[in-house]
């Protein structure tokens, strides 16, 4: 012992000081853009808005007036109405549909890469299946047989973003099940449930939580790629997909009919990337190690 | 020192020829083979040997972390290797594992109150004062300031103070056994003694009888009242920790403790090191594993596999041509 006999400053030390990183200023512009097109959707009935389906034939593809601020489509109907009321489809299918793959798909992945064994190797198949499924027939079998509604448009992409998040979750809960600290917690004898939900569950959240928000962005161009093809939300409902379908037919005349929507979604998209990078960067306890 | 004597009649923990293989590409890797050793009540049992002979297999066989293929485990006088379930997970509590890696093996998003109280949670205290009570206490107990410490996280602290988190996690449920897989090999030379001195006060605080696994001969000289030397996957030599650095029986022991290097520029380097790699455990070598790098060997050290037969009253070495014979 006496080798090593050295009295350090062994008692009471103080931990490294905490630093915090500030958001930039493009996540609060992302941020505010979100909080605005989610207030006027939710607010769309109470806001003082011409309804989106009243048709007025006379004033076809009109520029922006006081009447219409954004003016009208080719049918007439008030194209700020129906990019708010379009908002409500898009951010409901965009933020339902991912849900539904982070629940169940992180929830699977999460025990594959657990337990392992057989059940890893049925789950993996299954989700290998599901990827390998074109999602184009799947969204048309659903909409031929069981009609079109925003219900089905969410199950439909809902279901085809389960492969996604199982992969995603699964991975991760391989690389942290074999960590020192799941094996500390056995050996206190946490119970299974515990280790999941106590140890693996705070660490893949974050991950997963990411990739949800890529999933948002990515749902609400798929909704809007279905609408497009008639797949989607049925006619009189505008939804983003369908009013840059529908502006198509007179780009030449009337460009703004499919920009407009088209700049809506896109800006939406980026704000929910940006908002999803910027969350996990600031949460993200050890950037480089995790 | 604990008096030897008296411990090996009723020994806390006794492993009996274990057993323990791992299926490797259709073969078996046999990590630990037919290995017997007690660890009386109270006293330190150093684990030295090699990358990968074995010695980090062991103490998770001995914990069930790893089953083992065959042979006993008793803790206490129940065989720990016959328990399964709910049984298994009571008899977890009075076993602890400190680990090489202490910031790895605290969980990255769980700040440090929540992680020393977790195993009392685990236990079923369910009384919120009390936790964070014996939280405090068992903090303070090991130089950290409760109210400082609480509500960071792992990665705000440095190893050592990581490692003394792990070991108040490991003692908060005050077991009687506490396996050290290399616990002070990831850190600083300088926070090494910080580690090892806290060890040897909590040691003698909560009673604790410690399986204290190194590769590094000098901490095990420092730590242990008793070494077992392994060498892939077999024990070569137990004995009490004087002999066994002043008399070594077994060649591998003292080429081992011919290798360590001598602070003294002026003292020329040792060339008598052991020849060559150790061979692969998919693989081992017939009769004596030591054999194909042992000075002393000869016919029947590939015929036969050696036994560990006590040398003194104390020490037993498993060799065919033991140092001692001289």
């Amino acid at each position: 012992m006496a080798v090593l006999e050295i009295e350090g400053d062994t008692a009471l030390v103080s931990p490294v000081r905490r630093r915090r990183s500030r958001p930039s200023g493009l996540f609060l512009v992302a941020l505010v853009w979100l909080a605005l097109i989610g207030l006027a959707a939710i607010l769309a009935d109470f806001l003082p808005l011409v309804s989106p389906t009243d048709m007025d034939f006379l004033g076809k593809r009109a520029p922006p007036s006081a009447e219409h601020l954004l003016g009208t489509d080719q049918l007439g109907r008030d194209m700020l109405s129906r990019l708010i009321y379009g908002a409500r489809i898009s951010l409901t299918v965009g933020l339902l549909a991912p849900a539904i793959g982070l629940v169940i798909g992180g929830a699977l992945g999460m025990l594959a890469g657990y337990f392992g064994g057989r059940f890893e190797v049925i789950t993996v198949g299954c989700v290998d299946v599901l990827l390998a499924f074109p999602p184009l027939v799947l969204a048309l079998a659903v909409t031929a047989y069981l009609g079109q509604s925003v219900l089905n448009l969410t199950l439909v992409i809902g279901v085809l973003s389960i492969p996604a998040f199982t992969r995603v979750a699964r991975a991760v809960t391989l690389s942290l099940s074999q960590r020192e600290f799941v094996v500390a917690a056995r050996t206190l004898g946490a119970t299974h449930t515990r280790i999941l939900m106590r140890e693996l569950l705070p660490n893949v959240a974050l991950p997963l939580l990411a990739f949800f928000l890529l999933g948002v962005a990515v749902t609400i161009v798929v909704e809007g790629a279905l609408s497009f093809l008639g797949l989607g939300v049925p006619p009189p409902a505008p939804s983003w997909g369908s009013m840059i379908g529908e502006g198509r037919e007179s780009l030449d005349i009337a460009p703004w009919l499919a920009f407009l929507p088209a700049a809506f979604m896109f800006a939406t998209v980026l704000a929910f990337n940006i908002v999803g990078d910027t969350l996990r960067a600031l949460t993200d306890p050890r950037p480089a190690t995790l | 020192m604990p008096d030897n004597a008296s411990n090996r009649a009723a020994p806390l923990l006794s492993v009996e020829q274990l057993t323990v293989e791992y299926p490797v590409s259709g073969r078996t890797l046999s990590a630990v083979n037919d290995v017997s050793l007690a660890v009386g009540r109270g006293e330190t049992l150093g684990l030295v040997g090699e990358s990968g002979c074995g010695k980090s297999t062991l103490g998770r066989a001995v914990l069930q972390l790893r089953r083992p293929t065959a042979g006993k485990v008793v803790f206490d006088g129940t065989d720990l290797t016959a328990l399964e379930g709910e049984a298994l997970r009571l008899m977890r509590k009075r076993l602890q594992l400190i680990f090489q890696d202490p910031i790895a093996s605290l969980n990255p998003r769980r700040c440090i109150g929540d992680i020393v109280a977790e195993p009392l949670i685990i236990t079923g205290i369910t009384d919120r004062a009390e936790r964070e009570r014996r939280v405090r206490e068992v903090l303070t107990a090991v130089g950290l300031d409760p109210d400082l410490v609480w509500r960071r996280l792992p990665h705000e602290f440095s190893g050592g103070q990581c490692q003394r988190v792990c070991i108040a996690r490991a003692l908060i449920l005050e077991p009687e056994l506490v396996v050290c897989d290399e616990p002070v090999s990831a850190l600083d030379v300088s926070i090494r003694a910080q580690i090892l001195n806290l060890l040897e006060e909590m040691k003698r605080r909560y009673g604790l009888t410690l399986l204290f696994i190194a590769h590094d001969l000098a901490v095990v000289k420092a730590v242990s009242d008793r070494i077992a030397v392994m060498y892939l996957g077999r024990l070569c030599e137990v004995g009490p920790t004087e002999q066994v650095f002043g008399r070594p029986a077994h060649p591998y022991t003292a080429l081992l403790l011919a290798a360590i290097p001598v602070p003294d520029p002026t003292v020329p380097p040792t060339t008598n090191v052991a020849a060559g790699e150790p061979p692969s455990p998919l693989d081992p070598p017939s009769g004596c594993r030591f054999r194909t790098r042992c000075p002393r060997a000869d016919g029947i050290c590939a015929k036969e596999v050696p036994d560990l037969r006590p040398t003194t009253s104390e020490q037993s070495v498993a060799c065919h041509h033991p140092l001692t014979d001289r």
